[in-house]
Formats: structure tokens, C-alpha cells, sequence
């Protein structure tokens, strides 16, 4: 769970007429907050074990950046599950509920018509609308569920302002350390890309 | 260079390459003396690639979005003009057939549904190759999927638009349509749950979201790459200029213009959402991905199963009858690998480098799914009319034998007969591996199959309702011209749309491609 800081941070990325970044941790020499520090991979095997390698080191805010899934990175990084299917789940069940709620409610009691002499209340006739709503509303849950826990849509971020970045959709892998991270410290963490093999190591600003 | 083109204006432009910039050449050439390009091994203990000419991140890439960004071949534009004028043709169809009234269809009081839903069905089934290579696929993680599954899943959204058109017009005043909503009319009155054509509302309604959700959600990453590139080269200063392009002669260049690279910062930058490739982000983006694969497989069962509802409740004799959901899926997937086949292999020849990621191997695996469903059919189609001998329903068999199968006696026999060549007879073709190996034979094999698999809904729909039960009720159906245009016009849009995909989106699904390529993997040794 984000802590409130975490949270007003987040909204300032949205409206920062409204809300105010927290003080930054560290600044860079010309004056703009540090967002983090990012070195480059050029190989799967390479990104995955570095990616061990932070994990190990015990930083818990930094992303790897990579053109495609990377099959189990889940493991090399320490993520949690996410929650999602719980939510579809829960999605599943309230559109069957609002199907049985809409059907029953209108065929035996708002407007009961008499066709062919069949009961109003049969359940049979209605699960094929039961099943489609139930699955309309996971897949809606899915994919805007999916981009709400992942904070998208988000046109700005401090990594696009990094030329190299735009190789990550193309062959490039890009793993980033956040300043936020309590563990973060320019020359601790320098030093540990060096040793995980990164290359093209840079301290990433926020302009702004 | 003449590894990949012998042009080299031509193969620079395959790759969608700037001025300056190195073209990518095959390390491996194809088989000489040989059509195989290697994919199509029968040992089982080796796998196929699914790309092929070992190529790198970067040349999949290139070859990918190359095709979005530099100018479309002659040909493209060529297509492009004729489909979308007989689009245009048919939306003044629609439009003539909106301001006269359904009269100027050939429905007649016994045949009162003939063309409009034959093409509805036609259309909707059309549309279930791309969720079942999306969905059911994915989920039996057979990985050649990847080629095909976006244009694909592309494919299905047009011919959904297509199949949209008809049920909506067909109701005669367009403008009462919204009565097919879950909501009160003016009168207080509901619509009757109990209707399977209720249920067709609900069941394509989620069916064209769901699949567009799908679709727009895989696209998502394979966008923000052709973002990327194109606010690279614009920070490079090598975007081109603004271009009208001309039939014949050269093209017009419009400096006034913004660039096409700017234009496509701003689009693909919105469609993307911003999306950077994150881990974090790719893991629920998988999960969404197998929970959306999971609810699609029921979902595309449903839908046409739903669909066959329409006819099986009700008691026409040639329509009752309880293997219609079944049957009706299995012509739809049918009929749908057969239209991704039409169009995948002219794809092949008119964009070359495809072929490196579009493989004989897949031909070949959607040409046994061919023969299989093929075969399913006319099983069904045998069974079918077991059923009405042995059930001893004389109506049912008389549907059968007199309106359909006896040429002596049905009007209709060559719509019947025409239907078991085309989807019964000629996909056995592909017990033999030389014919289901060969492009051509497929593509031709794929026509037959789309022309029969619209024979089948008319064999339904028509053979069925037009002799009822009284000699005296008993009517043809002739189309007029304004049904066949329709029709004619449905093909247009469903083309032009494809063609304009072909251009502006990512064609094939980047991020799974690289996926299945051998330097995805993270140990060294496999």
C-alpha cells in the first residue's frame, strides 16, 4: 500500500496545480530534482541477473525497462502478484448479479409478458445474458484495471526526457533506480550497475 | 543487398530505412532450389522457428514498423482505391435502402429474412478466427500464433463492423433501433429477455467491445515503439516531409504540411498512453492479457453458439434442430482461418519481409485447421440430415431432401450442392502435405471455403423458410440489385479498413514476436 507521500507525489504528476511534489532527496547541479539512475543492457541473461542483483541489494523502487515481457523477471525482481484477477473475479460476479437483478426484475415484475405460456421467472432463458455481462465487465475491469494499477495513462514521465530511453522499445533493456528509494545513493548505486554489468550509466532529472 | 530485394530503392524502403541508415540482410538464405524456407520439418523433435533468416531485435523491428512508416507500394494504393469506392457503393446502399424502406430488398412475406442475416452470420462468423487465434491459442501456448494474431484479431473487428451493419438495418426503420436496448420504451414497455434475438443483441454487443478492448490493449506497446521512432528521427532531423501521393508520376511534396513524424508523435503518443516498457508494468499487463484470453475462448463459443439460438428455438423444420450450436462454431472458425488465409497470403507477396515472420509452417498449421473444421462441417452436415430420417419428423426430412438435396425437386439444389463442394470437398485437399505446403493451393482452397461458408447461412436461412408448411405459401427468393450491392459494398468496407491497417498500425504483434525469439531467453544455455 502507498504511503501518503507516495500518493501526493502521484496526483503531482496529474495536476500539479493543485498538488506539490514532496521536497526532493537529491538535486542535480543544475538545480532539477534527481527522478533516478538508469544503466543499459544489451542482452536477456545480462538484464535478468543484474536484476538479481538489486533485488539482492535490497532496493525496492526501481523497474527493469524492456522491449518484451521477460519470462519469470517477476522472480528476478522480488514482485508481489499483482491483484488483478482478484478484481476480475469480483468483476465476474457483479455483472451475473446485475444481469440476474435486470432480467428477473424486469420479466417477472416490471413488465411481465406471456410468451408461448412459459413462467416469468425461469431462470433458464437468462443465463446467456448472465454470462455475457458477467464476462463484458471482467474485461473491462482487466484492461482499465490494468492501466489504473500500472498509472497510466501518463503522457509525461522524467524517463522520456532521456534520449536512450526510446531504445527500450526497440532491443534495449533499461534498468532504473529511483531516488525515492531509501537505499538510493549516487555512488553506492553507481557502483552497483557497474558491477551488474550496466552500461551508459546516468543520473536521470525531473525537469520541472 | 540482393539478399533481401533486388531493388535497393525497394528494399530500403521495405525496411522503412532512413537516408544513411545500413540495411539488414538476411544471415540465412532461403533453401536454394527449393520453395521451402525451412520451417517445415517433420521431425518432432526439432522446432520450428517462428521467425526466420536469424534475425536480431532490431531487424524485427525494422521490418514491423517499416512497413508503417515508409510509403505503402503501388499496389496498396491501387487496392485502397478500388475497395474504398465500392465501400463508398455500399454506404449508399445503406443510405438508399434507409431513405426507401426494406422493400427495395427481394424479402417477401415467406422469405422475410434472406441476404441481410445470411450476411450477418457470414460476417460474425468471419470475425471468430481472430479471438480464437488471440484467445484459445494463447492459452494452449502454441506460440506460432504470434504472426498472425493482430492482423488477425484486426480482421475480426472489421467484419464485426460488417456484420453490425445488417441486423441494424434489416429492422426496416433504422431510427427504432435503439428498442434493442435494456431499457423502457416510451410506453413503459421492456424487451423481452426471453428472446434469443435479445440475446444476439447482448452476446455481439460484448463480443465487438470485448474484441476491440483486446485488440487495442495488445497494440498498446507495438504503438508506443512506432512512437518512439518517430520522435527519434524527428530529434534526429531526419523526418521526411509531407507527401501527397500520386497514382503515376511523383509525388507531391507540401512543406507547409506537418511532417507525418510529428502527426505521429501526437497519435501514436496518445494511443500508447504513455507506456514505457516497464517490468512492473508487463506483469499485470500479462496477467490482464491471460485473464482477457481465458473469458474470450467461452465468450467466442458463446457468440455464435447464441447466434445459432436465433434459428434453433424456433420451430421452423430445417432450423429446430439442437446441433446447430456446435455446427455453427465450427463454420465459424472455418470460415474465419479461411478469410485470415485470403488475406494473409497475398500479404506475403505484396510486403516480402513478412515472410521471414509469417512462415510456410504457419501456412500450413492454419491449412490443417482448415481440413479439421472442414471436416467437423461436414460431419455436421451429415449428421444434420441423419437426424431428420431418423427422428421420422416428415417436415424436417422433406426440408432436406426436397428443398436442398434432390435436384429433381428443390429449387435451391445448386446452393446446397455448391456448399459441400466448397466446404466439404476441397479441404480434403490437405491430407496430401505437397498441397497443404503450397501458398497457391491454400489461397484457392481459402476462396472456395469463403464463397461455400457464405452459401451455408443461405442454404439456412432460405432453403428452410421459403416452402412453410401449406404448398400455397410456398416462394423463392431473387435478390434485387440493391441486395447484391449491399453486399458487394459490405466486402468494400471490410477491405478498405484492412488496407488502412495495414498502413497505420502495427501489423503484427512486436512484443510476442520477440517473445518467441530465441535471444528472449534469460539462461544462456537454451
Amino acid at each position: 500500500m502507498p504511503n501518503i507521500k507516495e500518493l501526493i507525489s502521484f496526483a503531482a504528476d496529474y495536476f500539479p496545480m493543485v498538488f506539490r511534489k514532496p521536497a526532493p532527496k537529491y538535486v542535480s547541479e543544475s538545480g532539477n530534482r534527481v527522478y533516478g539512475m538508469v544503466a543499459e543492457f544489451h542482452e536477456t541473461p545480462k538484464v535478468y541477473h543484474a536484476a538479481e542483483m538489486v533485488r539482492d541489494a535490497g532496493y525496492s523502487k526501481w523497474d527493469v525497462h524492456t522491449p518484451f515481457p521477460i519470462h519469470d523477471i517477476e522472480t528476478a525482481m522480488g514482485m508481489k502478484t499483482t491483484k488483478l484477477p482478484l478484481m476480475a473475479g469480483g468483476a465476474a460476479i457483479t455483472g451475473v448479479i446485475i444481469a440476474i437483478i435486470l432480467q428477473w426484475g424486469t420479466t417477472a415484475y416490471l413488465y411481465p409478458t406471456v410468451v408461448q405460456g412459459k413462467p416469468f421467472e425461469a431462470w433458464e432463458p437468462f443465463v446467456p445474458i448472465m454470462f455475457e455481462l458477467g464476462v463484458l465487465l471482467t474485461a473491462f475491469t482487466c484492461i482499465f484495471g490494468m492501466l489504473a494499477l500500472n498509472g497510466l495513462p501518463r503522457f509525461h514521465h522524467p524517463l522520456f526526457s532521456h534520449e536512450r530511453f526510446y531504445k527500450v522499445s526497440d532491443n534495449r533493456f533499461i534498468i532504473c533506480i529511483e531516488s525515492d528509494d531509501p537505499k538510493f545513493d549516487p555512488s553506492t548505486t553507481r557502483a552497483l550497475l557497474e558491477k551488474a554489468g550496466g552500461s551508459e550509466i546516468a543520473l536521470i532529472e525531473d525537469e520541472d | 543487398m540482393s539478399a533481401i530485394q533486388p531493388d535497393e530503392s525497394l528494399a530500403r524502403r521495405m525496411h522503412g530505412l532512413q537516408p544513411g541508415e545500413q540495411p539488414v540482410a538476411r544471415s540465412t538464405p532461403l533453401i536454394p532450389g527449393t520453395s521451402d524456407d525451412g520451417t517445415l520439418s517433420e521431425d518432432t523433435g526439432k522446432r520450428a522457428p517462428c521467425v526466420l533468416g536469424d534475425r536480431s531485435f532490431e531487424d524485427v523491428t525494422n521490418i514491423v514498423c517499416g512497413y508503417a512508416e515508409a510509403k505503402m507500394p503501388k499496389p496498396w494504393l491501387a487496392a485502397l482505391t478500388i475497395t474504398s469506392s465500392i465501400a463508398a457503393l455500399g454506404t449508399g446502399m445503406i443510405l438508399y435502402l434507409i431513405i426507401t424502406g426494406v422493400g427495395v430488398w427481394g424479402l417477401n412475406n415467406q422469405v422475410d429474412w434472406a441476404w441481410d442475416i445470411t450476411n450477418f452470420v457470414f460476417w460474425i462468423g468471419i470475425g471468430h478466427a481472430g479471438t480464437l487465434i488471440s484467445a484459445i491459442l494463447c492459452l494452449l501456448k502454441q506460440n506460432w500464433r504470434t504472426a498472425v494474431n493482430r492482423s488477425a484479431e484486426a480482421m475480426t473487428i472489421f467484419a464485426v463492423v460488417c456484420a453490425g451493419i445488417f441486423p441494424g438495418i434489416h429492422v426496416g426503420r433504422v431510427w427504432f433501433a435503439w428498442f434493442l436496448a435494456p431499457i423502457p420504451n416510451s410506453n413503459g414497455i421492456w424487451p423481452n429477455f426471453r428472446s434469443p434475438l435479445l440475446w444476439d443483441v447482448f452476446a455481439v454487443s460484448t463480443y465487438a467491445t470485448v474484441s476491440l478492448l483486446f485488440w487495442y490493449m495488445g497494440m498498446i506497446p507495438d504503438v508506443a515503439t512506432l512512437r518512439d521512432r518517430a520522435y527519434m528521427r524527428l530529434t534526429k532531423g531526419v523526418s521526411r516531409p509531407m507527401a501527397i501521393p500520386m497514382p503515376i508520376g511523383n509525388d507531391i511534396i507540401v512543406p507547409q504540411l506537418p511532417k507525418p513524424d510529428q502527426i505521429r508523435v501526437l497519435i501514436y503518443g496518445i494511443m500508447s498512453l504513455g507506456w514505457r516498457f516497464s517490468s512492473r508494468h508487463w506483469h499485470r499487463y500479462e496477467k490482464a492479457y491471460l485473464i482477457l484470453a481465458g473469458i474470450s475462448t467461452p465468450l467466442v463459443l458463446s457468440v455464435h453458439s447464441i447466434v445459432s439460438f436465433d434459428f434453433a428455438t424456433s420451430i421452423i423444420p430445417g432450423w429446430h434442430t439442437t446441433i446447430f450450436p456446435p455446427y455453427f462454431v465450427a463454420g465459424a472458425v472455418f470460415g474465419g482461418f479461411a478469410m485470415v488465409l485470403w488475406l494473409m497470403i497475398p500479404l506475403r507477396l505484396i510486403l516480402p519481409n513478412f515472410s521471414d515472420l509469417l512462415t510456410k509452417r504457419h501456412l500450413e498449421n492454419m491449412a490443417k485447421i482448415l481440413l479439421l473444421t472442414g471436416t467437423m462441417v461436414g460431419f455436421a452436415y451429415g449428421m444434420e440430415f441423419f437426424i431428420a430420417w431418423y427422428s421420422g419428423n416428415e417436415f424436417e426430412f422433406s426440408v432436406f431432401a426436397n428443398n436442398r438435396v434432390n435436384p429433381a425437386k428443390a429449387p435451391y439444389w445448386w446452393a446446397y450442392w455448391t456448399m459441400i463442394f466448397c466446404n466439404v470437398a476441397t479441404p480434403q485437399l490437405f491430407w496430401f502435405r505437397k498441397m497443404r505446403q503450397n501458398p497457391l493451393v491454400i489461397w484457392i482452397v481459402a476462396s472456395f471455403v469463403t464463397v461455400g461458408m457464405w452459401f451455408e447461412r443461405f442454404v439456412i436461412i432460405v432453403t428452410s423458410i421459403h416452402r412453410a408448411f401449406l404448398p400455397g405459401e410456398w416462394h423463392m427468393f431473387f435478390p434485387t440489385w440493391v441486395d447484391i450491392l449491399t453486399f458487394v459494398g459490405s466486402c468494400g468496407i471490410f477491405m478498405t479498413l484492412f488496407l488502412l491497417f495495414l498502413k497505420f498500425l502495427p501489423v503484427f504483434a512486436l512484443a510476442e514476436l520477440k517473445v518467441v525469439m530465441p535471444q528472449s531467453h534469460t539462461h544462456d544455455d537454451h
